[in-house]
């Protein structure tokens, strides 16, 4: 396991570097939009790793709310913790991108809002996570992370009912792409899922060891009282 | 089923009861929300074709702000003389408990709803250019995505002490009850798309919160 890891780290720093410079180089530019629209392969590689995260991060909390386990436990916080940063990745590229094609830098589009809400959802969940202290964390954590899956695709679904300034979803949505662009916007997000793993990887063991320590400590402090004086 | 139905009810008529005897909630919730619509209606001073355009959140904020005064109080009679722990360990069903409390909380706030709307109208000189009748489903299915999601929060947050992490997963609501009473209030277009998704998320929280009620419950 430990020598997995820097060949990992290696690999993923080798595929980004190539997904990097097909992006800004190797892809066509776009007619209308010109250079601006390379942002498109790191916002939307982005978002597609959020999502998968938010997905699996509603699996890990399922799977703890039905078998109590710690390891479901832990995937949970480190699919909701790395998903927040992608998702602010794409918060981010967002208006970047927008303040040039659009001329404004946010609208309360749907779209817009219901990406805003998915993050303000997960940063509350880091949050309870954060502030409260009883033993019943992770319970309480899975339960809100249920509530937040359930609010998801409601918020998504009404993107359905109105029309939208965002460009359409690439993939089932319409929109149409250069298959040349297709390649790139894949070969990124092969990178970004890479990465993720990679992050969520050590995140995840910092996790298992943190709670480690702490029963170790739990475990001393029953003992030292008769054992040591 | 009858069961549940005789829980929920027995439990329901006791927190009526108590509020009708002390007046707690209400009271509170009346003076706050009064004080709201005062600051707002004085600092805005809007003509009538603005109010129509700000009145929708203006009325939702005070509402929201009010409910969580009945909100914060719904569980914290029930610690007092260890009744939770009763609740706990009696075969009661827990879902006929917390339908009970969202059910009251939905009672109280609905009053509280019918007792602001005509100072509202008179403050704003409000006048629907949509069609009327369709704000009291608006304020109804609005009005229990609060406090279904308030009450389970609640409960949540005996242990946590953080009940603004409900506030994102009540945006979604908030957004729909706003757009919908703005909608009818400017007759620009139709409400009900907005209507249907508040129904939508109406049944999909409930049925969340009453399955997940009784893990939160035993959570100690």
């Amino acid at each position: 396991m430990k020598r997995v890891f820097p060949i990992l780290g290696i690999l993923t720093a080798a595929l980004l570097s190539y997904a990097l410079y097909e992006a800004l180089i190797a892809a066509p530019t776009e007619q209308t939009m010109g250079n601006v629209q390379r942002i498109f392969y790191y916002h939307v590689a982005s978002a597609w790793t959020a999502f998968l995260l938010f997905f699996i991060n509603f699996g890990a909390s399922v799977a703890y709310l039905i078998r109590r386990n710690p390891i479901a436990d832990a995937i949970a916080v480190t699919t909701a913790e790395v998903g927040v940063v992608f998702c602010t990745v794409v918060l981010v590229t967002g208006p970047l991108w927008a303040r040039p094609v659009w001329g404004i830098w946010w609208t309360w589009d749907v779209r817009l809002t219901s990406t805003l809400v998915l993050w303000l959802i997960y940063v509350s969940y880091l949050m309870l996570r954060r502030f409260s202290s009883s033993g019943q964390t992770p319970l309480l954590a899975a339960v809100l992370a249920v509530f937040g899956a359930l609010d998801v695709p409601l918020v998504y679904f009404s993107i359905w009912f109105f029309r939208t300034q965002h460009p359409q979803p690439v993939i089932g949505g319409g929109g149409s792409i250069d298959p040349r662009m297709m390649h790139v916007l894949l070969l990124n997000w092969a990178a970004f899922l890479c990465f993720a793993f990679l992050v969520c990887w050590s995140r995840y063991r910092l996790e298992r060891l943190q709670k480690d320590v702490e029963e170790a400590q739990a475990l001393e402090s029953m003992v030292q009282p008769g054992g040591t004086r | 089923m009858s069961r549940l139905a005789a829980i929920t009810g027995a439990a329901l008529a006791k927190d009526l009861r108590l509020e009708w005897r002390s007046k707690d909630a209400i009271n509170a919730m009346l003076f706050f929300a009064l004080l709201v619509v005062v600051i707002f209606s004085f600092s805005f001073n809007p003509t009538a074709e603005e109010s129509r355009q700000i009145a929708g959140g203006l009325i939702w904020v005070a509402f929201l702000f009010a409910a969580v005064v009945a909100l914060n109080q719904t569980w914290a009679r029930e610690l007092r003389n260890q009744v939770l722990d009763a609740y706990r360990v009696s075969p009661a069903p827990a879902s006929a408990l917390f339908l009970s409390k969202a059910l009251g909380n939905f009672i109280f706030v609905s009053v509280l709803e019918a007792l602001m709307a005509p100072l509202f109208i008179i403050f704003y000189s409000l006048r629907a250019l949509g069609p009327t009748w369709q704000l009291i489903p608006v304020s109804a299915l609005g009005t229990w995505a609060i406090v279904v999601n308030g009450t389970f929060f609640a409960a949540m947050s005996l242990r946590t002490r953080s009940r603004e992490i409900m506030l994102p997963l009540l945006l979604f609501p908030l957004l729909a009850t706003v757009n919908a009473t703005t909608l009818i209030l400017t007759g620009e277009a139709s409400a009900k798309v907005w209507i249907v998704l508040l129904l939508a998320y109406d049944v999909v929280f409930t049925t969340g919160c009453l399955l997940l009620f009784e893990i939160v419950l035993h959570a100690e």
